[in-house]
């Protein structure tokens, strides 16, 4: 795949510029949308769940920014990459070029709205009184785990979207479940402490909790926390490595 | 030894329910045991081999497995029976505006287009102006591909796909289009890429184009091979057939 993928670097340049091209052709803030987008999502939360939350949550606008910065990048990733396929079928039905293309192009695009999100989150962080250590460098490892999630959830929902268009709707709806239940904007604190072990099933949630850790608290999370991710990680992109794998020449038969 | 070789080669499509019919219906009627998935062969049984340097026209009527074949020789598909063999790179071009976006500008398309083709970008820079300069598009460089005619279009697409010496070009039915005098610089295109030893695919409805063009034709007929070989007696053959004079 590595192999494949380096003699595919100029398509894959191509599509990342196409993408990027088409998604902003005639905004007026063009590109500025994805560092807006997120900015807008954080200050509507803030005026809403601040009167509730933000008197009991420490560094409540940081707490939220740790959610909302992964949520956007997980949410966006898993749409655009919803429509990966489907959005190019003309071309893989036409063309041989391999279909994850389109996929890691999406991501591309996700991947850079995301890392300069990042950087309004930091000065955000700085702003907040947030005191910056050397275990801020623990966040690469959540970020890459979170990128190759995303890739994982792309692989499985445009292969399943080929198959049902309702996923496209069916997606928002987990979507928003998801939002709900990944402690974005409230706090875990006072639920049970099963309560609390069942959040730790959502990978999502894992993600938050990882960046408010070592944002917030100043603290690595502890070994069980790596390795939970990872595993969570692995088996949504060997699953979806597998689909793509499965279906490779069966997706022309849906489109 | 054959550039080219398809070895038994069948090709199966699905047809039925399971298109557009949703998750609900899916679920509903394999519930009820009325789910079903028939099959549908495009093309069976077909052998043949390529020299390099031949040209070869696949003529037949409309739904006999013509493009569906060059699918399969082009990687899109995966033969469901038999396999098929090639060396060097293939260049194909099934449809005229497969991989081109509307929206992007000429130049951009080009670039895509090429990314596509397995160009690298330091091949398509120094390409580039030979591409436009052949497709006689230069005054149209920073229009967006929609606003192509036609024929422009396809100028552009047989330009980028021939103008890269391939080893194996593939064209389904891309010459008929563009003006008298692009179609005549075409068809000297692709003498030239004959010439320089690189095999061709050729779809074409036009028998004239087949003889003056191809070497040796494939003759299919409701997915089933009828002939293969020289040129002339089997499009004498594929005429009087046309014409009602033989039945299959």
């Amino acid at each position: 795949m590595l192999q494949t993928l380096k003699k595919h670097r100029f398509l894959l340049e191509e599509l990342v510029r196409r993408d990027f091209d088409r998604k902003y052709k005639g905004s007026f803030f063009g590109a500025a949308w994805s560092v807006l987008n997120p900015l807008m999502t954080l200050l509507i939360m803030r005026v809403v769940f601040g009167h509730f939350f933000g008197s009991t949550i420490e560094h409540y606008t940081t707490y939220l920014f740790c959610g909302t910065v992964v949520f956007s990048f997980f949410s966006e990733s898993s749409a655009e990459g919803l429509m990966a396929l489907m959005g190019n079928a003309h071309i893989f039905s036409k063309v041989n070029v391999p279909k994850y293309l389109f996929l890691l192009s999406k991501n591309t695009q996700t991947l850079i709205n995301f890392a300069i999100t990042l950087c309004v989150f930091f000065l955000f962080c700085a702003i907040d009184g947030i005191v910056f250590t050397w275990k801020f460098l623990a966040l690469v490892y959540p970020i890459i785990m979170l990128l190759v999630f995303n890739l994982g959830v792309g692989f499985l929902l445009s292969a399943m979207y080929v198959f049902f268009r309702d996923m496209q709707y069916l997606w928002a709806i987990v979507t928003q479940l998801l939002l709900y239940v990944s402690a974005v904007f409230y706090s875990i604190d006072t639920f049970p402490v099963h309560v609390q072990n069942a959040f730790l099933l959502n990978p999502i949630y894992l993600f938050i909790r990882y960046f408010r850790k070592v944002v917030i608290d100043s603290a690595i999370p502890s070994f069980g926390v790596h390795v939970l991710m990872a595993v969570d990680t692995l088996v949504v992109l060997l699953l979806g490595i597998w689909i793509y794998r499965k279906y490779d020449t069966e997706f022309l038969y849906y489109i | 030894m054959p550039v080219l070789t398809c070895d038994h080669v069948s090709i199966r499509y699905k047809v039925g329910d399971f298109q557009n019919i949703g998750l609900k219906e899916t679920i509903m009627r394999k519930i009820k045991g009325t789910y079903r998935v028939e099959e549908f062969w495009a093309d069976r049984d077909i052998t043949f081999s390529l020299e390099r340097g031949d040209m070869l026209g696949i003529i037949g009527a409309n739904g006999a497995g013509k493009s569906t074949l060059l699918k399969a020789v082009a990687g899109i598909m995966s033969p469901s029976g038999g396999k098929v063999e090639h060396e060097g790179n293939i260049s194909a071009l099934l449809e005229l505006a497969s991989g081109f976006d509307p929206d992007l500008s000429i130049r951009r398309n080009a670039y895509l287009r090429g990314a596509m083709l397995g160009y690298t970008r330091k091949f398509m820079d120094e390409k580039y102006d030979e591409i436009i300069d052949f497709a006689e598009l230069r005054a149209f460089e920073e229009r967006s591909f929609k606003q192509l005619s036609t024929g422009m279009q396809s100028r552009l697409a047989f330009s980028i796909a021939s103008l890269v010496q391939p080893d194996i070009l593939i064209l389904d039915e891309v010459l008929s289009v563009g003006d008298g005098a692009f179609a005549e610089k075409s068809a000297a295109k692709m003498r030239e890429i004959l010439y320089s030893g690189a095999t061709t695919i050729l779809v074409s409805h036009s028998l004239d184009q087949v003889r003056e063009l191809c070497n040796k034709v494939l003759w299919l007929h409701q997915g089933r091979q009828i002939d293969f070989g020289e040129t002339n007696p089997i499009c004498d053959r594929y005429q009087a057939f046309l014409h009602g004079e033989i039945k299959l």
